[in-house]
């Protein structure tokens, strides 16, 4: 069944998991960039290729390594099971499936922004007395922000827009992991075009508004006070 | 109490290996050499944001790196003030909170303190709320002084910091710079590329030369008595001869085909003598008898001028041929020029012995 026009849990659920998996994926996908911008060798190519394979890979596919991965046989699934708890079909899969997926487009964007900074300022910082987290904090982050937050933004909106790993390792449980795009493949399954074209509708304003945002931040905000003269 | 700091660093860079020691104390030392000579590198070894392959650094009695015992202070330990090339302040701070970077250790009123004694030391009190894109070339380099002074380092590195601003403002910050060495206690390091820079703004000059110490000493030492051809060449001498010694107090001049005195010649072998182009004297005349005052005919091959000098290329002994080569290049001021330009040639040029220097390669 359907979920009544007037249920408005997808949004919310949507809403809720996007924002935990874009907080996820920002703390992970910087830590990540910067761990990364500190090593170079031939082994690292083959840390970018883990960083980025599930943004090649279909969602589904990487619905079903995580399904192998939490799954009730899978190694993270039987650690979780010897707590009592479960992951699979239950609202924290959303979250992992949507900040599996929307990680390699913050890891991208974060790793560009910070080649950006110029290491003569990481390097100024080290000779004024600052540690390396102080550097990254108040010198690295602040200079590369508004590619920071342009990933940010991207990985929001892959993360709201993610179907096919949430569907394989969430489901369809109205009222605790059907998001937007899972409502809408089963309100057209059910025929309900009524609820597809509303929860559609309501998608494309959520984009629309995201991409408004994005630009306005990047463009009319982007040079900062600093930045102009 | 003076502060000393002692380098000894090794490093292999791509083209030679860094390899030199020296000492510093309060006089400020000018690092002079062509570029890539392992300026910068020594610098930033000195700094810690590259560590030596092999060395040792200790400032003022406590040991910054010792590759032997294995102590190795990080950039951020080792107090030491740094002037990028191009300044390097954060573009997204103000210049009060540039400056206050070093100094978070401080009480919010005693850190707001020295920021404001910091700005007024370089004369910028009125550019604490600005942010350095709003910053003229100028104020950037006091600004970024500022900043590199507030937290009080025990040894203060300037690379290059005068290369990016324009003739006029070098003067200005020539001023601000000797300013601040005077004022600064502990060694301070200026690189440049500059020679006349290094000489006015330093006492000691260390001239480098793929990574290597081709000169170090009191800059009026290294300019009157330039210990190889390279350093003579470095701090700016035109003239250039191979030479042998023919007497204790004569050498032959053979690129010049010429006998000079000289006044005194060190031990070893002679293999080159030199003569800078402003040291080079017009004489009225040949004089007769006398043979130790190093005057000899020459032609004027060719010219070229700036505002208040002439540079004449000179051949010895005879005319200019079509060849069009010279000789000795002479430095006068065009007052005198004006003096002597229109007399019939041969004119007569004086090597004075007391500013001939002698090389030993």
């Amino acid at each position: 069944m359907a979920p009544a026009a007037t249920d408005w849990s997808p949004l919310w659920i949507s809403l809720e998991s996007s924002l935990t998996a874009t907080t996820i994926t920002l703390i992970l996908g910087l830590a990540a960039a910067s761990w990364r911008e500190r090593h170079s060798g031939p082994a690292m190519a083959l840390f970018d290729g883990a960083c980025l394979l599930p943004l090649v890979l279909p969602p589904t596919v990487v619905g079903f390594f995580l399904l192998l991965l939490f799954g009730r046989n899978g190694p993270v699934g039987r650690l979780l099971l010897r707590f009592g708890a479960s992951l699979v079909f239950s609202w924290p899969a959303t979250v992992i499936a949507a900040a599996v997926v929307a990680f390699p487009l913050m890891y991208l964007t974060a790793r560009a922004a910070l080649e950006q900074v110029d290491s003569r300022f990481l390097e100024a910082a080290r000779t004024l007395g600052a540690s390396e987290w102080r550097a990254f904090r108040q010198i690295a982050l602040p200079l590369a922000w508004p590619g920071v937050l342009a990933g940010t933004i991207l990985s929001f909106a892959r993360a709201l827009g993610e179907f096919g790993a949430t569907l394989m390792l969430a489901g369809n449980i109205p009222g605790r992991t059907a998001t937007i795009p899972i409502a809408i493949y089963f309100a057209v399954e059910a025929d309900d075009m009524r609820s597809a074209t509303a929860w559609c509708a309501a998608d494309l304003i959520i984009s629309v508004a995201l991409l408004s945002g994005l630009y306005y931040w990047t463009h009319a905000q982007g040079p900062a006070r600093w930045a102009r003269r | 109490m003076t502060m000393t700091l002692e380098v000894h660093i090794e490093k292999k860079l791509a083209e030679f290996a860094l390899d030199l020691s020296f000492s510093a104390d309060d006089a400020p030392l000018g690092i002079l050499g062509p570029s890539g000579a392992g300026k910068t590198m020594l610098l930033r070894c000195i700094a810690g944001l590259e560590h030596p392959s092999r060395g040792s650094l200790v400032l003022g009695g406590k040991t910054l790196l010792d590759t032997q015992r294995g102590i190795l202070l990080p950039a951020r330990k080792r107090r030491i003030g740094m002037l990028f090339q191009h300044y390097a302040l954060f573009p997204h701070q103000s210049v009060r909170q540039n400056i206050a970077f070093s100094l978070t250790s401080l009480p919010a009123a005693e850190r707001e303190r020295r920021v404001r004694l910091m700005l007024e030391r370089v004369h910028g009190v009125e550019l604490g709320e600005r942010y350095p894109r709003q910053l003229s070339g100028g104020e950037q380099q006091r600004v970024a002084l500022a900043r590199a002074l507030a937290n009080e380092p025990q040894a203060l590195l300037l690379d290059e910091p005068l290369s990016a601003l324009d003739t006029h403002l070098r003067s200005q910050m020539e001023v601000q710079l000797q300013e601040t060495f005077s004022a600064y206690r502990g060694p301070a390091l200026l690189v440049t590329h500059n020679i006349e820079e290094a000489y006015r703004l330093t006492s000691r000059l260390l001239v480098l030369s793929r990574g290597r110490i081709a000169a170090l000493g009191a800059r009026e030492e290294v300019f009157r008595k330039p210990p190889s051809v390279e350093v003579a060449r470095l701090t700016g001498c035109k003239n250039i001869s191979r030479a042998r010694a023919v007497t204790e107090h004569m050498i032959e001049a053979i690129d010049w085909g010429c006998r000079l005195h000289v006044s005194q010649l060190p031990a070893g072998a002679i293999l080159n003598c030199g003569i800078r182009a402003h040291h080079l004297d017009f004489a009225e005349h040949r004089s007769a008898g006398a043979t130790d005052d190093n005057i000899f005919p020459c032609w004027l091959v060719r010219s070229s001028e700036t505002p208040f000098r002439i540079t004449l290329y000179l051949r010895l002994h005879k005319p200019p041929d079509e060849s069009g080569g010279h000789d000795l290049q002479a430095e006068v001021f065009k007052e005198k020029w004006e003096h002597f330009r229109d007399r019939s040639q041969p004119w007569y040029i004086r090597l004075a012995s007391d500013a001939l220097f002698v090389m030993p390669e």
